[in-house]
């Protein structure tokens, strides 16, 4: 999976790989590793740098959409004291749309992995459609299906289950989507490794008058931990920075600091530094979430 | 059975030296020290913010030489919807018959989908003096006004333009933001009121204040443009919007807008994207502007798509035609500009866009090509219609101004 591999932070960025034997397979590696180290350094280093940098500018006085350099640490305090609920949002969001997204691909992955036979296939492609449709277009489908006068919200009301009235613009219709858009990143690394386990060991658990439910609880699901762990990771990661869920179907009260970010680049004129301080501290919580995270629930190794 | 220690894991390198660092009797004053240290050394690693125009104006900035005289050639940004059409919508009668008449090829880009994310596209280029590969660009009066204060817009020669010299509406031709149109010419007009779908609704609306209703509630859309929004609250709470306002008067409108929003009347604040939650019916009633609930009317066959401007007032803006700095076809935009304002192409683009028409003798032309159209005061407003109903020009924000109202709206409207 080499989606996981900047999760588990890439073994090609790490330096000096322990004692190479000789010289000259030492400089093959090293030259091996070039593009990769090049790719990193111009497209993640070079925009982090450049983004601390600008978080970090001050406006011009006068001229709005102009900076100067600066040491502005103001722009970092004016980020977690006006916008504070906003992260709250963004991660309780992201979680809850990761927990869903636990409980409805844990069972189809399982499905897919040992029950599934000759229809394993076309899970695995029904899985994976929606990647050939854009994100938003997908998104912006839901907001069609969703809205008042559509089906769902129809028949619900017809039945009286919609006590608001509405689906769409809700924060309920937020987390649907978030646990809709990353759903595959959940059922695939959970398949991956469930796939890989072998059978022999979870038959072990019955000759050993294991019922079911308990050889799944100490065999199957510690065998797939690695891949719920990536999997939960890549959920909960882009959807706590996600901001097309929240515009297209969320309600106006109560945004997430995707939108906050969105809205101070594009239509705050002076907002480029209150938004890099904003990217920078989501970057940082997150990272410091993720590490607590993989310290608690971490496998020796990822998948 | 004993149990296994369990092994610590080795730490990355990276955490392995923070550890140390952290570990290493460093005292807090020192650590951050290094803090600090570090940020000073980013901020002066990433690539220098663009510096602020010269005092000298626009008149003084050296411009690209122009080869309008070998390259016939145009590109030109514009909104969508906002030009005549054939009945496929591929082309447009009028663009096709300046390309004959001039031999310019104009290539039409319908992208500007909204003031801010446009220029925050193009802006940084056009002040870094990177060209952006467009010679026409159509912006609203204000962030006209940006552009022109920002400097990255050319001058326009009138003298070669005889016809909008002639044929520009004399109210228009006063524009605050830029005196005498030295920088800018006017695309469209148009206004901003209450659009409304008179068969759901199921009554009038008159006022602003007909719209926080319970049977409405939670079915408004309203503009996220706080100069038509904001400016048509501040309207209904008696505030001349024209005049000098100030900030007490602003954050009054935001506070009774940002109550509306809690209390569960407005359902969302939209750019052009509020027209699908039109037509979605997740919304019945808002703020809105003109030519789109014409449109809106047009497309879908109800008729009872209305628009109309409330009791206390109404907003008219205006988009329009600049050519940003970086251009090599000044001269071929001049004559674009130029045909445009010939009254008998100007009745053939309002006749499709519905918008208000800001050339002189267009309304005598109209009566050709649709009488109806022609009598219409959404395209031709008279004078005694624009006093009589109250209808406003948002005043131009000083760069402070424009800094903190945007600042206001996006945090007590946009993102709460």
């Amino acid at each position: 999976m080499s989606a996981l591999a900047h999760v588990a932070g890439d073994p090609a960025v790490s330096p000096a790989p322990p004692a190479p034997e000789t010289k000259k397979r030492g400089w093959t590696a090293y030259l091996l590793l070039l593009p990769g180290v090049l790719w990193l350094g111009v497209f993640f280093i070079l925009p982090l740098v450049q983004l601390a940098s600008v978080s970090l500018q001050s406006r011009y006085p006068g001229f709005p959409g102009y900076y100067y350099r600066d040491l502005n640490f103001e722009n970092y305090v004016s980020a977690l004291t006006d916008y504070a609920p906003h992260f709250a949002r963004s991660f309780l969001y992201a979680g809850l749309a990761t927990f869903f997204a636990f409980v409805v691909a844990y069972p189809l992955a399982y499905a897919m992995a040992f029950k599934a036979g000759r229809w394993r296939n076309l899970m695995m492609i029904c899985v994976i459609a929606p990647f050939f449709t854009s994100f938003i277009l997908r998104t912006f489908a839901w907001s069609q299906i969703l809205a008042d006068e559509g089906p769902v919200a129809t028949v619900l009301n017809f039945l009286h289950l919609l006590p608001g009235g509405n689906i769409i613009n809700t924060p309920l219709a937020v987390v649907a989507g978030l646990t809709y858009n990353f759903l595959p990143f959940m059922v695939l690394p959970i398949y991956a490794s469930l796939e890989r386990a072998d059978p022999r060991v979870i038959e072990a658990g019955g000759d050993l008058y294991a019922n079911g439910f308990t050889t799944f609880r100490t065999i199957t699901l510690p065998m797939s931990m690695p891949g719920v762990l990536a999997g939960t990771l890549l959920t909960f990661i882009p959807a706590a920075g996600d901001f097309v869920n929240m515009e297209l179907l969320g309600p106006q009260q109560g945004k997430m600091v995707g939108n906050v970010i969105n809205d101070q680049f594009l239509a705050v004129p002076g907002g480029y530094p209150v938004a890099a301080a904003l990217s920078f501290t989501l970057m940082a919580a997150i990272l410091v979430m993720v590490f607590l995270y993989v310290r608690r629930f971490g496998t020796e190794e990822l998948v | 059975m004993t149990p296994i220690p369990r092994r610590r894991r080795p730490q990355s390198p990276p955490a392995a030296a923070l550890a140390a660092a952290a570990g290493g009797g460093l005292s807090r004053r020192a650590l951050l020290g290094t803090g600090v240290a570090a940020g000073a050394g980013l901020a002066l690693t990433g690539c220098a913010p663009p510096e602020p125009p010269a005092a000298g104006g626009i008149a003084a900035l050296d411009l690209p030489t122009d080869v309008s005289d070998t390259e016939k050639t145009l590109k030109w940004a514009n909104w969508t919807a906002y030009l005549d059409m054939n009945g496929k919508e591929t082309r447009s009668p009028t663009l096709e018959a300046f390309r004959e008449q001039s031999g310019i090829d104009v290539e039409y880009f319908e992208e500007v989908d909204d003031n801010d994310s446009y220029y925050a596209k193009v802006g940084p280029q056009l002040r870094a003096g990177q060209d952006i590969d467009r010679d026409i660009i159509t912006l609203t009066d204000w962030m006209a006004a940006r552009l022109i204060r920002d400097q990255v817009v050319q001058p326009l020669e009138l003298i070669q333009m005889p016809n909008v010299v002639s044929n520009l509406l004399q109210p228009l031709k006063d524009a605050s933001f830029d005196p005498g149109r030295l920088h800018s010419i006017t695309w469209q007009s148009g206004f901003a009121g209450i659009g409304y779908n008179r068969d759901k609704v199921g009554r009038e609306l008159k006022s602003l204040d007909d719209l926080w209703t319970d049977d409405l509630k939670g079915r408004i859309v309203v503009l996220s443009e706080f100069r038509d929004t904001a400016g048509l609250v501040m309207q209904s709470q008696g505030v001349d919007i024209e005049s000098d306002w100030g900030q007490a008067e602003f954050e009054k409108a935001l506070d009774f807008i940002e109550q509306k929003i809690d209390e569960g009347y407005i359902r969302k604040v939209k750019g052009n994207s509020y027209m699908e939650d039109l037509t979605s019916g997740n919304a019945v009633a808002g703020i809105t502007w003109s030519g789109d609930i014409f449109v809106l009317g047009f497309d879908t066959g109800d008729p009872s798509w209305t628009f109309t401007l409330p009791e206390s007032g109404g907003t008219l803006w205006s988009d329009n035609l600049m050519v940003p700095i970086t251009s090599t076809h000044r001269r071929n935009a001049q004559r674009l500009m130029d045909y445009y304002y010939d009254p008998a192409v100007a009745a053939q683009v309002a006749a499709w866009v519905n918008y208000v028409c800001p050339v002189d003798g267009a309304q005598a032309e109209m009566e050709k090509i649709d009488p109806d159209l022609a009598e219409s005061p959404w395209i031709f407003p008279s004078a005694e219609f624009i006093a009589d109903n109250n209808v406003q020009q948002f005043r131009v924000l000083s760069a402070d101004e424009d800094i903190l109202y945007a600042d206001l709206w996006s945090s007590k409207v946009m993102g709460n």
